[in-house]
């Protein structure tokens, strides 16, 4: 995706929203792995 | 005593009385505030638009209701087990905390219908209040997912109730994410405004300084509650929790203890790689010390005595000298040391009436505190769940 | 209401990105605004302090007439700051030697706004135009922008109960896009052209060449080059900027830089926590089931050692009880042969007396 930021401001509106979609989707992998990593373990 | 006199008895209690009178001028107030204007009821002007509906509401609140991951986090992560019976206030506590900081910030907002605008119409992403809204809306959840078994329990869904308990673990992490977010976005809210915060309070660490604080806030108005509680609910404290009740006041306190003596070298540190050394000799420096030694390295002393030597009664009183050094932090930062630059006339002061709907809505969140824990399991198990957990 | 947001940006990104030359990414990238944009040069050495700017602005705004005329120059014996009703004002301030210089106040339509960078509704934003334009449709009235202005320049209509908003000078970019006027209000009612209107790189090109031409005139600085990250309002003065009521110690960081820090950890917090809390509950369980197991072992092991020694017990017991049997069996014959004997005994004594 090429996309000309001319201020800072502007740039980091962008990125800055990545982020935080990127960081809502880690918690919810977070919480599917755990699952797969200890499916199998007996408690 | 005719029957008719003793339901009138114990219905004008002190307290009851003192809360009717506060609830009813609070619901003036609220009037007042949403036909006319929030400057027809603040002293909030164009050089300080943030008075204690945000210094002591928003950023005291949310740092008084860390007990909530505190607690929980000790319990279900670190392995405090025998303390669970302390979850519940905590949990309890921080979620009304939450509760009442939202609907003090409807008070403040200049158009509280658009509050879920952030998220649904346009988002700020560059602003750390967006970051802030954003937790506190996620958090809020959390907590109310975290007290709902008590509240189901109460009204009798099982299953509902059996489903979220299985949640408890993924519930505590996130709460602990979204609490170490907003404690310290809170702090970086003040980033912004290098100009405004006088030096000695304005540092690259704010964040950290408040997400530490936090941990130390948590743990005090954990201690601070359960002594406070200890006598109106009494009657409806399990043994269980009155037995581990010493334990936990012994094992927190060295917790904040810990934290803030970690908090006193964080803070010096943050004088020192900004080099203000030279500003602690002023007015300002001496009111700078006066809450770092006074109401962080005091406290951290005072909570070490306690523990060591088994004084319960000091504890106590060590909890209520934090609470009140975080107040003054926040404070601090807020309003105190913020605008410092301005003469005195053009400095903020709030007015009555800010005062009493900060007032009401403390008011607000002990009486809804009272009305759950005299009903729901909250300082007991249910019968139904004892051996769970 | 204007997308400039996260998800209208996404949109534009799309677009663009048939028609972007270059990209923009990675670490070290440096913004420089937009190219042509439009600011204004304020020069304190010209300005008479006749408050035209103000009646100007006030005009093209539609604002509400003041109490005071605007040619009632005492208004300038007090200091003053933006307010609802004028985007602008120009303060008096006496100098040392008691003459006296005016400066003009406004938005200084920041580079890299800090207003901007503080709005959690995106309210704010620079253009292209070089006007940092706020949009009243979103504003959910929470004035961190007013907490966040180094230059104190947004204000609030806190009297109206049901639609307050921030209010602030827009460059006139309004005005300007619906071609109402081509040069902001103030800019064309200053009779001593002490405000000129233009790009900003132009701008700093004239005010460059006014320092050069006349050094004892002018300070040797240009405010707004770089305060704040540079604004697109520039000020030369022959004093101190200071003793025109301009902070000199607001810093070259721009508002968004000044947060950026704090936003990056933000998104390590999420990412890595977990990692770290759910580590430590798993060690705590297993510990728990560690100890749990220990505990089981031992107290299996007791029963087993208690069963053991019961067992032992029981044998010597019983081999005692056999031994004893055996005792007494063996006495009881012994006995009866020894009776036996007796009694054969007696019979032959009985024989021999008879
Ligand atoms: S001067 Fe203040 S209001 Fe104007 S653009 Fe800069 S930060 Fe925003
Ligand atoms: S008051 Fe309005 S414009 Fe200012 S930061 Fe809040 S939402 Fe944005
Ligand atoms: S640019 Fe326009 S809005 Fe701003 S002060 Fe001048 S006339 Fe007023």
């Amino acid at each position: 995706m090429h996309q000309i930021f001319y201020t800072l401001q502007d740039f980091m509106l962008y990125t800055k929203g990545w982020a935080y979609i990127l960081m809502g989707t880690s918690l919810v992998v977070f919480v599917a792995y755990w699952k797969f990593l200890f499916g199998r373990d007996k408690d | 005593m005719t029957t008719e006199a003793i339901s009138k008895k114990s219905l004008f209690t002190p307290f009851n009385v003192i809360a009717g009178l506060i609830l009813a001028l609070g619901a003036v107030l609220t009037v007042w505030r949403f036909t006319q204007g929030l400057g027809a009821v603040t002293n909030l002007d164009n050089n300080n638009p943030w008075g204690i509906w945000i210094g002591f509401d928003l950023l005291c609140g949310v740092a008084l209701a860390a007990g909530g991951y505190v607690t929980s986090s000790a319990v279900y992560l670190f392995g405090m087990k025998k303390h669970h019976a302390a979850v519940r206030p905590a949990i309890l506590t921080a979620f009304l905390g939450y509760l009442f900081v939202v609907v003090a910030l409807n008070y403040d907002l200049g158009r509280p219908l658009r509050l879920p605008y952030p998220f649904v119409v346009q988002s700020g992403t560059t602003s750390m209040l967006f970051e802030v809204g954003l937790c506190v809306a996620l958090y809020l959840t959390v907590l109310f997912l975290e007290f709902s078994p008590a509240a189901l329990e109460w009204l009798g869904y099982k299953r509902l109730r059996n489903t979220i308990h299985k949640c408890t673990i993924a519930l505590t992490i996130f709460g602990v994410v979204l609490s170490t977010l907003h404690q310290s976005s809170l702090g970086a809210l003040y980033l912004i405004a290098p100009s405004k915060l006088h030096p000695l309070w304005y540092s690259t660490y704010l964040p950290t300084f408040f997400f530490v604080s936090s941990a130390a806030a948590g743990m005090s108005m954990v201690m601070l509650e359960g002594w406070l509680s200890h006598k109106p609910f009494h009657n409806v404290m399990s043994d269980e929790y009155l037995g581990q009740h010493d334990d936990l006041y012994y094992g927190f306190a060295k917790g904040a203890s810990w934290v803030l003596l970690g908090y006193v070298f964080i803070k010096v540190i943050g004088v020192a790689v900004d080099n203000e050394w030279s500003m602690l000799a002023s007015g300002w420096g001496q009111w700078f010390l006066f809450e770092l030694l006074g109401f962080a390295l005091l406290p951290s002393l005072l909570y070490a005595i306690g523990a060591r030597e088994r004084n319960l009664k000091l504890i106590r009183w060590t909890a209520l000298l934090t609470v009140v050094g975080i107040v003054l932090n926040r404070l601090n930062v807020s309003l105190i040391a913020f605008n410092y630059h301005l003469p005195s006339e053009m400095r903020y002061f709030p007015s009555w009436q800010e005062v009493g709907v900060t007032l009401f809505v403390c008011t607000m969140l002990v009486v809804t505190f009272k009305f759950i824990v005299t009903r729901m399991p909250i300082f007991y198990d249910h019968p139904e769940y004892k051996d769970e957990h | 209401m204007k997308r400039r947001n996260f998800l209208g940006l996404m949109g534009a990104a799309g677009i663009s990105a048939t028609l972007a030359t270059e990209a923009q990414a990675g670490g070290n990238i440096h913004f420089e605004g937009y190219p042509g944009s439009k600011g204004v040069l304020f020069d304190a050495t010209r300005c008479i302090g006749c408050r035209k700017c103000e009646v100007g602005c006030n005009e093209v705004n539609n604002l509400p007439k003041p109490a005071k005329p605007f040619d009632d120059l005492t208004v300038l014996d007090t200091e003053r700051r933006t307010q609802n009703e004028a985007y602008t004002v120009v303060n008096k301030y006496v100098q040392e030697d008691g003459t006296t210089v005016f400066r003009k106040i406004q938005c200084m339509h920041c580079l890299e706004p800090s207003c901007a960078s503080a709005c959690f509704v995106s309210a704010f934003a620079k253009q292209p135009s070089g006007a940092v334009t706020y949009d009243e449709s979103v504003c959910v009235g929470c004035r961190y922008c007013m907490v966040a202005c180094p230059f104190e320049i947004p204000t609030y209509t806190y009297n109206d109960p049901i639609t307050p908003k921030v209010v602030k000078c827009d460059l006139c970019d309004a005005n300007i896009k619906a071609g109402r006027i081509a040069v902001p209000g103030c800019v064309s009612k200053c009779p001593k052209e002490a405000l000129i209107f233009g790009e900003r790189d132009e701008l700093l090109k004239i005010a460059r060449n006014r320092i050069e031409a006349a050094p004892d005139k002018y300070l040797d600085h240009i405010y707004g080059e770089r305060e704040m990250g540079g604004t697109s309002w520039l000020y030369l003065s022959g004093v101190p900027f200071k003793q025109i009521g301009m902070r000199e110690d607001l810093g070259v960081q721009s508002g968004p830089e000044l947060t950026s820090g704090a936003l990056s950890v933000v998104a390590m917090v999420p990412a890595l926590w977990p990692l770290l809390l759910a580590g430590v509950y798993g060690m705590t369980k297993r510990t728990d089931k560690i100890n749990k197991k220990e505990k089981a072992d031992a107290v299996a092991e007791a029963i087993a050692t208690t069963q053991d020694k019961a067992k032992a017990d029981l044998k010597t017991a019983m081999e005692r009880a056999q031994a004893d049997k055996e005792a007494t069996v063996k006495r009881e014959v012994a006995k009866a042969l020894e009776e036996a004997a007796k009694a054969a005994e007696e019979g032959e004594k009985e024989e021999e007396g008879a």
